[in-house]
């Protein structure tokens, strides 16, 4: 046992002190933001702490601060990789699948023989390990970004489909009636009314699929890749065990992952300040 | 659901019809390729037979999926490497104990953020946080890092399937834990229940249906989990397994069987749970 584990002990429970001073406290705003930065900080302190105290081997766990200097000195790896991963693969099968689902929504709307029969097998497929069709992709796209994509495109179609179909059975009886009485075209009460009402739903799913595109795009590297990208990254160098860049790029990976998670909040802030989710107290 | 089984029933026909004619369309390279060097013409109906019947087709039909699936299922002993449910139940098992570690930490994790300022200020914003993260990129470490300290087997892969499904019951509990509006538990103290007694008698029953609904979405992450584990580290059983041995060696069918048994066995959990939640229903009375 070292001082500075002690201190890391310390710290610890000097945060947690402060923690409920916090919560008992009646200011709102350090509320919300304090207590989850003094937690993290002090696990990353008992981590680093611990590795020095008891001798853990690199190979098994990484201190924090290893992790960082790998960061910093393999930036242009890790932005390779990212571009590969991320942008290539993650975002253009995102977006691609999430406008498929939401065009094959809209299409299924008019017609409620359709919606009745897709949305039981939507929400089948939704909770179907749809991951296990990677290698089944990778074989008919080969191993660049597109079977990644298509990877993705499939993963976040059926949740996006679901949610879109829900969201736009959501609008009040009332509300379609008196756009009836304004004597609106099913155009006009579809994108007047119908998809405002939505919203809160297609954002929903837009947030599910968020997180699943990161997955498939990086699950699917796993049955094959170019020598680039987080996935390919994470499988070799786990056989390598160079655990040091794996958890630098856990962390790009978790960076990535909480920034599109977080714009995709953002819009929904700016574009839905109406719903009452999002007006008044956050709890 | 009555008014619902036509339209499903429907739509399944259209999506098999689509299959069955993409397997022409996907096929039919590899066997017009093969009929030109025997210098023979296909007709159409031979051209049909031949993508239907490949040995290693780019996508096979559901026949061929379905005789595959009926063979190692059925026909192949239980013990046997090559029989379906030798691979399922290793998978199987992997997800129950996931599933199992995960409900637990779920419940103590939203126990204690409901009845702690300090943990919900503190812990909540990090488990929000840690599903934004794609945590399926920790299985090949965690994987190997466990094996090399001495775990194998079973253990990883349930670690990873907990990661996966701990959180939907964290979250459903904790909404289950606080629907007790304020009235409720202001009668509660009326009658100077404790803490505990309030936890008991008002919180957790009134928590169940939230539970249900947090069971089924765990339930299909920890197996999607217990898949993924499977995958790194060249593991050479369960169904993960069975997927990545058929996309090394080309073996498309196998794919799609282990793909098919996946899906049963998450939808047979899933129907699982429903079923042992209508029993609970109706025994506590619940009305959906």
């Amino acid at each position: 046992m070292n001082s500075f584990f002690f201190f890391s002990i310390i710290f610890w429970i000097a945060a947690w002190i402060i923690n409920i001073f916090i919560a008992q406290s009646t200011l709102a705003r350090t509320k919300l933001v304090l207590p989850p930065i003094l937690f993290g900080v002090s696990l990353l302190l008992v981590w680093e702490a611990s590795i020095s105290a008891f001798d853990v081997s690199p190979v098994i766990l990484p201190a924090p601060s290893l992790v960082f200097i790998k960061l910093i000195s393999s930036v242009s790896i890790l932005w390779v990789d990212f571009v590969q991963t991320f942008v290539k693969g993650a975002l253009s099968g995102y977006i691609f699948g999430c406008s498929a689902a939401f065009g094959v929504a809209l299409l299924v709307d008019r017609f409620k023989f359709l919606e009745r029969g897709l949305l039981p097998i939507g929400t089948f497929m939704a909770a179907l390990p749809i991951i296990g069709t990677a290698p089944i992709l990778v074989r008919w796209f080969g191993f660049g970004w597109e079977s990644k994509s298509a990877v993705v495109t499939v993963m976040v179609f059926f949740p996006m489909l679901i949610n879109t179909i829900q969201g736009l059975q959501m609008s009040d009886k009332i509300h379609r009636d008196l756009m009836q009485t304004y004597n609106a075209t099913s155009f006009q009460t579809l994108v007047k009314l119908r998809l405002a009402a939505a919203m809160p739903f297609i954002f929903n799913g837009l947030k599910i699929c968020s997180t699943l595109a990161l997955i498939g795009a990086i699950v699917a590297e796993f049955f094959g890749s170019p020598i680039k990208g987080i996935g390919f990254r994470i499988s070799t160098e786990v056989g390598r065990f160079a655990l040091d860049m794996v958890w630098a790029e856990i962390t790009i990976a978790a960076i990535t992952g909480s920034l599109f998670y977080g714009g995709i909040v953002l819009l929904e802030k700016v574009l839905t300040f109406w719903h009452p989710s999002q007006r008044g107290r956050s709890e | 659901m009555n008014n619902a089984f036509l339209p499903v029933v429907t739509i399944s026909t259209f999506i098999v019809l689509i299959w069955y004619s993409f397997s022409i369309v996907l096929n039919s390279s590899w066997a017009l390729d093969k009929a030109e060097r025997n210098d023979q013409k296909l007709s159409f109906s031979e051209l049909v037979h031949d993508t239907w019947s490949q040995k290693k087709p780019k996508l096979p039909t559901p026949h061929q999926v379905g005789y595959e699936m009926w063979k190692t299922i059925f026909d192949k002993k239980v013990t046997s490497k090559r029989s379906l449910v030798y691979h399922g139940w290793i998978t199987l098992s992997a997800t129950l104990a996931g599933f199992m570690l995960g409900t637990v930490l779920g419940i103590l994790l939203a126990l204690a953020i409901v009845h702690d300022k300090a943990t919900n200020l503190s812990v909540m914003p990090w488990i929000i946080t840690s599903q934004t993260i794609p945590i399926l990129a920790l299985a090949p470490m965690i994987i190997v890092v466990l094996s090399s300290i001495g775990f194998t087997g079973l253990l990883p892969k349930a670690v990873i399937s907990m990661y996966l499904s701990f959180f939907p019951i964290v979250v459903g509990m904790v909404k289950g834990l606080r629907s007790p509006d304020l009235l409720e538990i202001d009668q509660m103290k009326t009658w100077s229940a404790s803490q505990f007694q309030i936890l008991i008698k008002l919180r957790l029953p009134k928590s169940i249906p939230f539970l249900f609904t947090s069971l089924k979405l765990g339930m299909a992450a920890s197996l999607v989990g217990a898949i993924v584990g499977e995958l790194p580290s060249g593991a050479i059983a369960g169904l993960g397994a069975r997927m990545l041995s058929g996309s090394y060696y080309g073996q498309t069918i196998q794919i799609w069987s282990a793909l098919f048994t996946a899906a049963i066995l998450a939808a047979s959990l899933v129907g699982l749970i429903s079923i042992i939640q209508a029993f609970v229903f109706k025994r506590m009375m619940i009305v959906q």
